[in-house]
């Protein structure tokens, strides 16, 4: 016999899931006869994996609806890419039938609302799903009402965040084009917590690489909600300084509060004026829109807590929350690799808890987290992750994890291992 | 320690039914925590080594090699100094029981 969870833990854990939603899921889910049934909201790296995982390792017991209203997944991570030059965004497009052969349901529809108590999610398109779990992968939204004289419109037609790959990443990617040499492209990054901690740097170095080449006059400014670089700090700074020597500048404590559209120029928190060429502005970032519909924000009024054993929400039982939208454990990135990990430890936790009635071990997890310098060099950043029962978080592992060295040699050694990385993880939650 | 009745039922049932349940779950979340580099199955591909089907002590010894410093290496040095050597011996024995990937990728020498 395998309990995974010390007795004190265990005792707790059942009392809680008897005196509230847990006894009535055990009850409506007759091990053996119905098949559990799991609802997962998103179609990201969080919920893409989840779904996966949860038909293979459930051989196919679990029954699996994804709830995803785009068509094709566009990853993120290699996006920066497309902007520099040397990726197209259909390189970075993948379909969802691996996750249909796998005998996942896939709806393209949004998510509306949560009936927590009836245990069923209802879609923009008036369907009801009934569930035992719901997984809730909704990725982020951008606080456009934080930046003065910012909105969604125009940042689709005129200043791009370019923050969820897809056309605001080709829009970018055509404003850097017609740029004229020796013009300015402001890049502004909101404080942390924010999706991808090292995205906004590694763009600034792919806009380097596209300037370098076709407007070496040009000049990319990062102007920095934080008080320094926050990811890989000693390795983009190496590369502003010598691959990229004159071509990036970058200004720690320069969040911006508002922007003018008209004359393109940005005001920072403490009055100054920016003008920019083309203005690539990321506003401060929430949990996607479906979480605070749905009552899972429970931090700061912008994450969603969770019990990182399982990831079941703090603020609804029965529902757990994964990747970006939730509110960090400490260390933790908002990365793509760690939404990866997010999914399997769901994945895991709802095959021990729907099939066999019992607790999962808390997941050890990891980050590996690719950036690249050019076309063919890249650089990373890695974590271990792993249940500290006295906190009761998963923390960093104190020795473990790093970043690269600063060699060129070992970025290009790193740039097939960060390719390699890619066509791996989106196989992982894809194929 | 005092143990309530009801739990003891519990981990009774959680008794009965570890039978039914596939084998091994834990090293397999445990191994799950590689495959987003190295492949669902540990298949590997493109630069990224397999690790399906290599054999255990070859695994363990490459782990803890890399985990002490003996090996050095880009990222899994880092990494592998996050696992105990328990979940390096599960490791290994998981992966020792994949199919070896037809491709034919593996750990260099």
């Amino acid at each position: 016999m395998i309990v995974h969870t010390k007795p004190g833990v265990a005792r707790r854990r059942v009392l809680a899931g008897l005196g509230a939603a847990g006894l009535l899921a055990a009850c409506a889910v007759p091990s053996g006869r119905t098949a559990p049934k799991v609802v997962v909201v998103g179609g990201g790296f969080g919920g893409a994996t989840a779904a996966r995982y949860l038909r293979l390792w459930s051989e196919g017991a679990i029954e699996v609806t994804l709830v995803e209203p785009n068509r094709r997944f566009v990853s993120c991570p290699l996006s920066n890419l497309v902007l520099g030059g040397s990726r197209t965004l259909d390189e970075l497009t993948r379909g969802y039938e691996g996750l249909a052969r796998h005998g996942v349901r896939v709806v393209h529809d949004h998510a509306v609302a949560l009936d927590a108590r009836r245990r069923a999610l209802r879609l923009a398109g008036g369907a009801a799903l009934p569930y035992d779990r719901l997984v809730v992968a909704p990725g982020i939204e951008l606080m456009f009402d934080r930046i003065a004289g910012m909105s969604e419109a125009a940042a689709d037609e005129r200043v791009p965040h370019a923050w969820k790959a897809g056309p605001q990443t080709l829009l970018l990617r055509r404003q850097l084009e017609a740029m004229p040499d020796g013009g300015v492209v402001l890049i502004a990054l909101p404080a942390a917590p924010y999706r991808c901690p090292p995205g906004p740097y590694e763009r600034a170095c792919q806009i380097a690489h596209f300037l370098k080449r076709h407007k070496p006059r040009g000049k990319v400014i990062l102007l920095d909600a934080n008080p320094q670089v926050i990811s890989k700090a000693a390795l983009f700074t190496r590369a502003w300084s010598e691959e990229f020597a004159g071509l990036v500048e970058h200004r720690p404590n320069a969040a911006v509060s508002a922007i003018d559209l008209p004359s393109m120029t940005v005001t920072l928190e403490l009055g100054e004026r920016v003008r920019g060429d083309v203005i690539n502005l990321l506003p401060p970032m929430r949990a996607g829109a479906f979480a605070r519909a749905a009552g899972l924000v429970n931090a700061g009024e912008r994450w969603c807590g969770v019990d990182w054993r399982t990831l079941e929400s703090t603020a609804v039982p029965g529902v757990h929350v994964l990747g970006d939208a939730t509110a960090a454990a400490p260390g933790m990135p908002k990365s793509g690799h760690m939404a990866n990990q997010h999914g399997k430890a769901v994945a895991a936790a709802l095959v021990e808890q729907l099939l066999h009635q019992r607790e999962p071990a808390p997941p050890v997890m990891n980050n590996t987290c690719y950036s690249f310098i050019d076309d063919r060099h890249a650089v990373h950043v890695s974590s271990v992750h792993r249940w500290v029962e006295a906190k009761k978080t998963l923390e960093p592992v104190a020795g473990a994890g790093g970043v690269s060295s600063l060699t060129r040699e070992a970025w290009l050694q790193e740039g097939a291992y960060a390719r390699g990385w890619a066509q791996a993880i989106w196989s992982d939650m894809l194929a | 320690m005092r143990f309530p009745t009801l739990c003891a039922a519990m981990l009774m049932l959680a008794a009965a039914r570890a039978d039914a349940a596939p084998a091994a779950a834990p090293s397999r979340m445990l191994a799950a925590s590689c495959s987003g580099c190295h492949g669902t199955h540990g298949q590997g591909g493109g630069a990224m080594p397999a690790l399906a089907g290599l054999p255990a002590d070859h695994l363990g010894a490459l782990l803890r090699a890399f985990r002490d410093g003996a090996r050095p290496s880009s990222v899994m040095h880092q990494l592998a100094r996050g696992y105990t050597d328990e979940e390096i011996a599960a490791l290994a024995a998981h992966f020792a029981g994949l199919p070896r990937p037809a491709h034919g990728a593996g750990v260099r020498p």
